[in-house]
């Protein structure tokens, strides 16, 4: 009833393939993407800098994880690692040849990050399950000892930090303290849109089928024809790919100094939440997710002060966790497969409204 | 439709965030936010220096009406000395234009600094953050008094040097070094490797990594074994009474272990009675006896304004809190006098923290003569390398037990220079200071 698909008739293969089949769908996507656009005509500087950027990041970094756990069956602990090892590659890449955009520097650190992945990678073919968790921890826990230990990754700075350098594009400042946050919102959301088509199209093709066999029966997959070790080792890289360049554009866009304490365990976990409850093998689940996680706290924060209580800081940390901890059982009990099963139910819904199918 | 719908909404619940703006800020007052950690990993310490800070900025309001006929306009921001979340702070403040920011996070400090120039907020990182930054010429926006780590690590050596008898004594002699195992334990590092060069003493490390703050018997297994004659502690949160604990269980000679400033008198009392010797560095009273402390008790904590426990009121880290948001105060109070005006803003304020001098008047006006020693920053310096001293837990408290000890300038100066030019070089292009220098002294 709402949602009216009569009329919409497909007659190449081509449109039968398309990932948006429905008029509605596709106009939906397409205002979804002016209203980010023209966003920063209207929100704060708060809502640009301190919520959309963060937010953009780490649904990217959500994606990342979910083509490795949600497409391809395999858990991973060390997504927060794997993050650090793109931010500290661009770090080191930008600061040894200063000449080179910093875009170009953010999209070959995820190279960087991509070919440690797929070295962790490696026993994911004898490994599975809760055992490949632990080999990844592993990962998370050697890499965060490097950002640490090896003083050449960090320039040999005394704080041991990574600082942000400023640099420019087309004469606007991208990164370090002069880039408005429009800008870092603009370059953001333009590598996240990017990214999240390719990896749309990847998955709607034959390597994402070939991922999704995996997961489903890894056996089968095998005798159906499909590599085992290939395609394992092929996730890892798409998606520490994926996180690298999140962790670069965390680091250079959002928080512009990091220590290696940025990419622990927690961030890790955070990203692992964020992909359960957004929903395992689901895009626009990876936003969702992001969504619960990080923007729900910010605005549990912000809400008793708009309406003029005056709560101590540290009350309101508290009961933000309290809420943010309530809200994600609700949505696993309500759902277990995912905010994006609600989604999609809720849709489906719409579509049949006032018949129950 | 659904999309549209839930875009609408989407557009609905941003635009409602985005109302959630701020309302302004009222035009007789300095705003002043106050990021505190009293939840987290590190809220051991974190909740007593919110409560110094918090209840001497009270004490002001409510005593004075504020600093200078002004009122500070306090708000806490929590962020659970987590980076992120402290970003989160600085961006939720800055549109209602702070006078300065105190990160109270070396991790936030470290992103600010470059920030602090463009939006003309300074930070007051006391005795955190980057050492350099104590180069008031590279850093214009950024402060760090009294002392900077180096300062810290030197007057440790001092002191032991002045057990054994000289600086020249310390030859042949084994100094441990027990540190967090991030960027504030590794900074003396160079610092400690050029002195038991130039000193002859023989430097053993034992890093901590944060995640085993808890864990340490294998540093203090190697402890045990290497047998060095003293022992110097760079640590924070959890880190401390771990180690202190661990000294106790090794039978390490507690008065030979000495730490840089941060323990609290929690963290010594977690080991009972054998934590008795354990020495820390200070700047300031350990006590209630000063007319300041019981004006907050007077004026704040009576009146039931006050969120710290009575007993807590005059420990170690309440104080630190107390001092802090005294070099606020007093740094709001010089600007006023700098520019005439009442209510001041960030660029005043960093003029009034580059004008900031606290002689024994000055501090004897404010009740906190015996308190602490005085301080004078300039434009060059933004630091003051103060003096300090060692105090002692006797089992109930601590208890100054040495004079004031100056830090090896001599030796700390070249290097934060190096530190800064450093600085500006990897961070090119580095912003030169173009802020004038008052010079009013």
């Amino acid at each position: 009833m709402f949602y009216r698909e009569a009329g919409q008739y497909k007659t190449t293969y081509q449109a039968d393939m398309s990932i948006f089949p429905i008029l509605q769908d596709r106009m939906g996507l397409a205002l979804i993407i002016t209203a980010a656009l023209l966003l920063p005509l209207f929100a704060g500087e708060f809502m640009i800098a301190s919520v959309m950027v963060p937010f953009l990041i780490l649904a990217l970094a959500a994606i990342g994880l979910n083509i490795l756990t949600g497409y391809t069956g395999l858990v991973s602990l060390g997504t927060g690692a794997f993050m650090g090892v793109g931010a500290y590659a661009c770090y080191k890449l930008s600061t040894a040849f200063p000449a080179i955009n910093i875009l170009v520097w953010i999209v070959v650190s995820g190279f960087v990050s991509c070919s440690v992945g797929v070295l962790f990678g490696l026993p994911s073919l004898r490994i599975k399950g809760f055992y490949l968790a632990v080999a990844t921890l592993a990962a998370q826990f050697f890499l965060q000892w490097c950002f640490v230990r090896i003083p050449w990754l960090y320039n040999y700075n005394p704080s041991g930090a990574i600082e942000v350098p400023s640099r420019t594009l087309f004469g606007l400042h991208v990164t370090g303290a002069s880039a408005t946050p429009t800008t870092r919102y603009y370059i953001a959301l333009a590598i996240v849109v990017g990214i999240t088509w390719i990896v749309s199209n990847l998955v709607h093709g034959r390597v994402g089928r070939s991922f999704m066999a995996v997961r489903d029966m890894d056996i089968a997959a095998q005798l159906i024809g499909i590599r085992l070790l290939r395609t394992k080792l092929l996730a890892f890289a798409v998606s520490s790919f994926i996180t690298g360049v999140a962790g670069a554009m965390m680091v250079f866009l959002w928080l512009g100094a990091a220590e290696a304490d940025a990419f622990n365990i927690n961030q890790s976990f955070i990203l692992l939440f964020m992909v359960i409850i957004g929903g395992l093998g689901s895009l626009i689940g990876s936003f969702f997710g992001a969504a619960l996680i990080y923007i729900m706290p910010i605005i549990v924060r912000t809400a008793p002060e708009s309406f003029g209580l005056t709560i101590g800081a540290a009350t309101v940390e508290h009961l933000t966790y309290l809420i943010t901890g309530a809200l994600i059982i609700f949505f696993l009990i309500v759902e277990p497969l995912g905010l994006a099963r609600l989604w999609q139910i809720g849709k489906q819904k719409l579509r049949v409204w006032p018949f129950p199918y | 439709m659904t999309t549209l719908k839930t875009t609408l909404l989407a557009l609905a619940a941003t635009t409602a965030l985005t109302g959630l703006a701020i309302p302004a800020q009222a035009e007789d007052s300095v705003f002043v936010p106050l990021f505190t950690y009293r939840t987290g990993p590190f809220a051991g310490s974190g909740i007593f220096i919110a409560d110094g800070m918090h209840d001497y900025l009270t004490m002001l309001n409510e005593r004075d009406g504020g600093i200078g006929g002004v009122k500070i306009a306090v708000e806490e921001c929590e962020t659970g000395y987590d980076t992120k979340k402290g970003l989160e702070c600085y961006e939720a403040v800055k549109p209602k234009g702070p006078v300065m920011v105190n990160p109270w996070s070396t991790g936030i400090t470290l992103p600010l600094i470059p920030r602090a120039p463009v939006d003309k907020i300074p930070v007051l990182s006391m005795a955190y953050g980057l050492s350099a930054s104590a180069q008031g010429d590279t850093f214009p926006w950024i402060f760090n008094p009294p002392d900077t780590y180096w300062d810290g690590f030197s007057q440790i050596i001092k002191f032991i040097a002045s057990q054994e008898g000289g600086l020249d004594k310390l030859k042949g002699k084994k100094i441990g070094y027990i540190y967090l195992d991030a960027g504030y334990g590794r900074e003396p590092l160079p610092f400690l490797d050029q002195l038991s060069k130039e000193l002859g003493f023989e430097a053993k490390l034992y890093p901590v990594p944060a995640a085993e703050m808890q864990n340490q018997s294998a540093q203090w297994l190697n402890v045990r074994r290497d047998r060095p004659d003293y022992m110097i502690m760079y640590g924070w949160g959890a880190m401390q009474p771990t180690a202190i604990k661990e000294a106790v269980k090794t039978n390490y000679p507690r008065d030979k272990f000495i730490s840089i400033w941060w323990p609290s008198e929690d963290d010594a009392k977690g080991a009972g009675d054998g934590s008795k010797g354990f020495k820390t560095l200070n700047w300031h009273a350990a006590t209630a006896d000063f007319p300041v402390i019981k004006d907050i008790q007077k004026y704040v904590v009576d009146k039931g304004k006050s969120q710290s426990p009575k007993e807590k009121i005059g420990t170690v880290l309440y104080n630190r809190g107390v001092y802090n948001s005294m070099l606020i105060a007093e740094a709001i109070r010089t600007a006023q006098e700098v520019t005439g005006k009442k209510v001041v803003t960030g660029e005043d304020v960093r003029r009034g923290l580059e004008d900031l001098n606290l002689d024994a008047a000055r501090l004897k006006a404010i009740g906190m003569e015996g308190f602490t020693g005085p301080i004078k920053l300039s434009c060059s310096d933004h630091n003051g390398h103060r003096p300090t001293f060692v105090q002692q837990w006797d089992g109930t408290k601590y208890v100054k037990i040495s004079d004031w000890i100056e830090p090896l300038s001599d030796k700390v100066e070249p290097l934060l220079q190096a530190d800064a030019k450093a600085y500006a070089e990897k961070n090119a292009p580095w912003p030169a200071r173009t802020e004038a220098c008052d010079a009013r002294s």
